[in-house]
Formats: structure tokens, sequence, C-alpha cells
């Protein structure tokens, strides 16, 4: 399947993943100056599965993200000037300064929010799959969560309902070992999620989450298969998100080692993709870094809008209650 | 010459958590510990540090993130000769697990011809001001004080939270203690040794002639305030913390009114359909000839917990907004 990835997909990937992670790091750096208000959960080390999913979608098609969700946002095509100004609080936020970090969406990119609870996402995009069902469109639901979301009951209704009725959904699972400070062995006796999916009657993938061409190719199958009617797809990505479960250093807790850390470090998404685009001769290292300082001039733009923007009318907080 | 007071001893509200929790395990051999990152982490706010060192990975364990299993994890172990304290991490999660509450625990004794006994405690962390947003801020204490069977207490001092949680533990039905995140630094006096405080019995704050303003939880602090500025007014203000929502104080609610003649009562959880309804109701029921102005009630507007800061702020109840209150409701 890889002969079907094109320069242009490979680009699109690219730019994707730097755009996150360069939000991420000014973002988790913001937070713990205490610039941005509240809990941050940073998406850094997962790039490349939102980025490799994402391409795959348009705007009609729909995801469901997590508490760490800003990633997700940012492959749906999310910008920075509104992004900054939710993280903010500004009343320029994509959510009004209503949501944060915890709720950001844009329904307009088809981005059904991040999500304060976990397990909040998955029946809510088994909801819009049926939507798109019910309505005969030929789009998709994605449901992004995480290894520890896994074990709510939440997630376990919605996905054998997207079996049963055969919706147009794809349960992402986002494996990256921990929920919180509880490896996954401590919260779940089986190493694979995937392997739950044949007990809902769904195909169960296993994929390398750091290696985007590899989540590309299976998303893609399952994607398609959702698009085609074939009913939903449980894909579950290995990967390991690098700083702490809220912020950058987040409690200091030692639940896990930096050998660890930096063992999973080695397969970053974006350092090896560059390596192999460069081979590839599809991106050479001054392009890429072009492409980061562009990126980063994005991210300065956007905290420049963000901070230059109006706090909320202390009225509105009784605004959007009821349509 | 007398002998020095020696002074008291003083931990903050998220100490005074720990040491309730330890009192409990080291009083209780069939108590233990469930909940999500409450082992090896300590919980997310560090207030079970210490207690997986001490009791063991058999009595003090880390669950999945699964909380519908957690909470009947605890019902079933009680209903069977257990004394399981469970946390919620934040009570906005009751929502995962409200049918074990609502339909299972809180029902479980009745339903069954009261053959079946539930000494369950559950601990929650509720409340708004750190920008947590509509998810991790809520207080929804009117949501489980509507369900026979449940008893719910709200600790707004380090030596409540201490002996709220070792009298939970040892009442042999349900309680439900909530915690305030905004209080964890909170420093108080904490008796070392074992102590409980009372469920049912409210307690009285301040003591005042004409005004009583009743609340719980961190608003206490923000009524202790506001009675403070309301002195410049002429209103001697008396609080009352209830401490114990169900079962309710309500002789010391009425006994207060029947002296000073006036009454708020002070919440931060959304005004309408809160708590705060039921106590007016009682008030006017059981103390109406004694009352010279209507009851007034502060809570949060009608609308989910803001994230922006400046909106929050504007959500959350304080001192002035019961002073601008009281005011109103006084005509001054
Ligand atoms: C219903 C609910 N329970 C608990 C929490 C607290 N919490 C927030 S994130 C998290 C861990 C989630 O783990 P996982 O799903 O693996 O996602 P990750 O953080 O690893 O991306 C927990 C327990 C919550 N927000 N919602
Ligand atoms: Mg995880």
């Amino acid at each position: 399947m890889s002969s079907e990835i094109t320069d242009d997909i490979l680009l699109d990937i690219h730019r994707r993943m730097v755009r996150i992670r360069t939000f991420e790091e000014r973002a988790g750096k913001m937070m713990e100056d205490g610039k941005i208000p509240g809990a941050l959960h940073l998406y850094v080390g997962q790039e490349a599965i939102a980025s490799a999913v994402m391409v795959h979608l348009s705007n009609e098609d729909y995801i469901t993200g997590t508490h760490r969700g800003h990633g997700h946002l940012i492959a749906k095509g999310g910008e920075f000037t509104y992004m900054f100004a939710e993280l903010y609080g500004k009343a320029t936020g994509y959510c009004k300064g209503k949501g944060g970090s915890m709720h950001i969406s844009n329904l307009d990119l088809g981005m059904l929010g991040a999500n304060g609870i976990v397990g909040g996402g998955p029946p809510i995009a088994m909801g819009a799959a049926f939507s798109c069902k019910f309505r005969k469109t030929k789009n998709v639901s994605i449901s992004f969560f995480g290894d520890g979301a896994s074990n709510e009951g939440a997630f376990h209704e919605a996905a054998n309902m997207a079996a049963l009725y055969k919706l147009p959904c794809v349960f992402i699972c986002e494996n990256n070992g921990y929920g919180e400070y509880t490896p996954q062995a401590n919260h779940q006796a089986i190493v694979d999620v995937a392997d739950r999916a044949p007990g809902y009657g769904m195909p169960g993938v296993v994929v390398d989450g750091m290696d985007a061409v590899a989540v590309y190719e299976a998303a893609g199958e399952a994607i398609a298969r959702a698009r085609e009617g074939g009913g939903p797809t449980l894909l579950e990505c290995k990967t390991y998100r690098y700083y702490d479960h809220v912020g950058v250093r987040g409690m200091g807790l030692s639940y896990r080692t930096d050998e660890e850390v930096e063992q999973w470090r080695l397969k970053d998404p974006i350092v090896n993709f560059e390596a192999r685009l460069a081979e590839q001769g599809v991106l050479s290292p001054e392009a890429a870094q072009a492409i980061h300082e562009e990126v980063l001039k994005e991210v300065e733009a956007g905290i420049e809008f963000a901070e230059a923007s109006p706090d909320p009318d202390p009225a509105a907080v009784t605004e959007d209650v009821y349509a | 010459m007398a002998e020095p007071q020696p002074k008291p001893r003083e931990l903050p509200y998220v100490a005074a958590i720990t040491e309730g929790v330890r009192t409990v395990m080291q009083e209780q051999p069939d108590a233990f510990v469930a909940g999500e990152d409450v082992a090896e982490a300590g919980g997310v706010y560090g207030y079970y540090n210490g207690i997986l060192k001490e009791f063991g990975p058999d009595r003090v364990f880390d669950t999945p993130i699964s909380e519908e299993g957690i909470v009947g994890l605890g019902v079933g172990a009680a209903a069977t000769g257990c004394r399981p304290i469970i946390d919620v991490m934040f009570m906005d999660f009751m929502g995962e697990c409200m049918d074990e509450i609502a339909n299972q625990l809180a029902k479980m004794r009745y339903m069954f011809g009261g053959r079946a006994t539930l000494p369950v405690t559950i601990l929650s962390m509720a409340g708004a001001g750190a920008s947590l947003a509509a998810q991790h801020s809520q207080s929804l204490e009117a949501w489980i004080c509507h369900l026979p069977g449940l008893k719910v207490v709200m600790a707004c001092t380090p030596y409540d939270a201490k002996g709220l949680i070792i009298s939970a533990a040892r009442d042999d039905n349900p309680v439900i203690v909530v915690l305030n995140k905004m209080s964890l630094a909170m420093m108080g006096p904490v008796p070392e040794e074992s102590y409980t405080v009372p469920i049912g019995e409210a307690n009285l704050v301040r003591s005042g002639s004409n005004y009583t303003i009743i609340s719980y939880g961190r608003m206490v602090h923000e009524a202790l305030a506001a009675a403070t500025q309301l002195e410049k007014l002429g209103i001697d203000a008396e609080v009352i913390d209830l401490r114990s929502l169900q079962p309710l104080d309500s002789d010391a609610i009425v006994a207060s009114v029947k002296k000073t003649h006036r009454a708020m009562i002070v919440h931060e959880a959304v005004r309408f359909g809160g708590f705060g309804g039921e106590i007016t109701a009682q008030i006017q029921e059981l103390a109406f000839d004694y009352l010279d102005a209507p009851v007034a009630r502060v809570g949060a507007p009608f609308s989910p917990v803001p994230f922006s800061p400046v909106l929050e702020a504007t959500y959350v109840p304080n001192a002035d907004r019961i002073v601008a209150e009281a005011k109103q409701q006084l005509g001054l």
C-alpha cells in the first residue's frame, strides 16, 4: 500500500506533525509559566497518529478528541490564532473562552471536541457515524481515545453499537502505555487493546503509532472500509507521550524512568520521518528547517492574536446555554 | 504562673484528608482504598500520599479508569463485609458512576428490606476556581442529596476534613464526603489523635444577633468574610456551616432564624434547583412567623462552569456578591 502515498501526502503529514509539535511545545511552556490558565495535556510524541489519520478526512468527516486534544484539532485544520485565544480564555477563541484546552472544538472542521471526560468521545463519535449513515453521506466518524479510556464502559457500549449498526466509525486507540500515572499493565490484563475488537464483531489492528506511514496505511484501510459501509474498525496505535500527564514536568512523579522516555524518543515520529523524506528526496533537511521556521512564525502570530484579543464580557457567562 | 498552652498543630487541608484516611485504615481492618491513581501516585492532589506504603497493595490499589466499576466494587464489597473507601477523583465523574450511586448504593438496603448494610465512604473533589472548566469544577451535591439512603457531608476546614472522613467510615451507611480542590492548601488546627465530627450536626462558626447566613463547603469562608463586611452596615450576622447536608440539621437552622429573623443561604452550586431551595422551604415551613424578610439565596448562575478566568470569576459566588445580595434583600 505504501506505493499509494504520494509526495504531497507525505509533505502534508509532515506539516501537520510539525504544526502540532511546535504548538504544543510553546503552549506547554506557557502553561508552566502561568500564562495559560488551567491544565494542558500535551500531545507531544503522538503527532504521527492525528496527522496521518486526518489526511484521509475532509471537514465533513467527524472526529472526537480527548483531554489530550490539541493535536487532534490542529491536524484537522485548527488555526493557531483561535486555538491560542481559546487557551487564554479570550472572547475570540474557538469556544469564546468557555471551553479552554479540555473542550476545544470546531464544528466547521468536523471536530466534535476534546473532552474532559475520559471515554466521553467514543459514544459521540458513534452517534456522528450514525448520523452519516442516517443522512446517507459518505462521511466517516473517528473516535480518538487512550488506553486508559478503553476501560470505560462508555467505550464498550459505543463499540458494540457501532459494530451492530455497521456504522462508518473508526475507533483509534492511542495507546501511550499510561492512564495518568498508572502503567497499562496495572489497568488492564491485556497488552493489545485491539484484542477487544473481535468481541464486538469488528476487526482489530495494531500499528506502530510513531510511524506516520504505518498509521496512514492502516487508517486508510479502516476509513475506506467504513466509507464503503463495511462497518467499524478498532485501530490501536502504540505510542508515547514525552511529557507528564499534565503539562511538561507535571507533578514530577517517578512513575516511569528517564531511560524509557529516551528509548521512545529514539522513535520520534518527526525526526525519523524527516530522515526518511530526505532519503527519498522528498524533503531536504533545509526545506524541513524552513517549514519549522514558518510554523514557528504561525505560533508567534497565534500568540500575538490571543494576547491582543479581548476577554469575554462577563455577561457572556449565561449566554450559549440554550439555543 | 499558668502553663503556656502549646499551640495546636496546624495542617493543610490536603494533609488532614490523608490523616483521616490513615486513621480509618488503622482503626478498621476491613477498610481498603480503591480509585484511580490513589496508590502509587498518592492521588492526583496527593492526599493519599504514604497510604500505599503504610498499608500495602492489598488494601490500597489503583483501579482502571472505570468509575462505574469502582463504585460497584465498593457496593459489592460493602454488602459482603468490607468497609470500602472509594475515590471518585472529581465530583463531575459522578456522571460515570451515577447508576451505582443512585440505583444501587443508595437503595440496596431499602430494597432488601433492611437486610443489607453498605458502609461505603466515597471521597470526591468539587469546586470551581482553577480554570478547569465545565467538567472538572462542578458542585453537584444537589444530585446526591436527592437520593434517600445516602449521607452527604462537605468539609470546609482541615479539622472537618479529617473528622468527617473518620465519621463517614464509622457510619454503617454510605456517606459521600465532598471535598474542595480550592481548599487543599488551607491551614488549620488538626488534632493528632482520632476524633469524629458528628454527621448531622451543623457548626455555628460565627454568632450574631440579627442575620443568619447558612452555608457549607468552601463558601463558608466567603460567608465569614461577608459577615465582617456586613458589620459596617449594622448587620450582626451569624454563620452556620451545615457540614452535613443529609441528614440536615434543621433544628440549628430554625433556632438561628428564630433569633435573627433574616436568613440567606450561600452555596457554590448553581442556584436554581440547588440545595438552598430545600433549606429555604424548611425555613418558611418551620419559622415563617419569625421572618422579617424573604430568605435570600446566593449560588452560581444557571450555566455550566466557564473556562475563562474572567468568566469563572463572575460565576463563582464570593463575599462581595453575598453582601450585595444582603443589601438588596434588606433594602439597604
Ligand atoms: C471519567 C473520567 N475519569 C477520570 C478522569 C481523570 N483523568 C483524566 S486523563 C486520565 C487518564 C487517561 O488515560 P488515557 O485514556 O490512556 O489517555 P492519555 O492521558 O494517556 O492520553 C484520567 C484518569 C477523567 N477526566 N474523566
Ligand atoms: Mg494513555
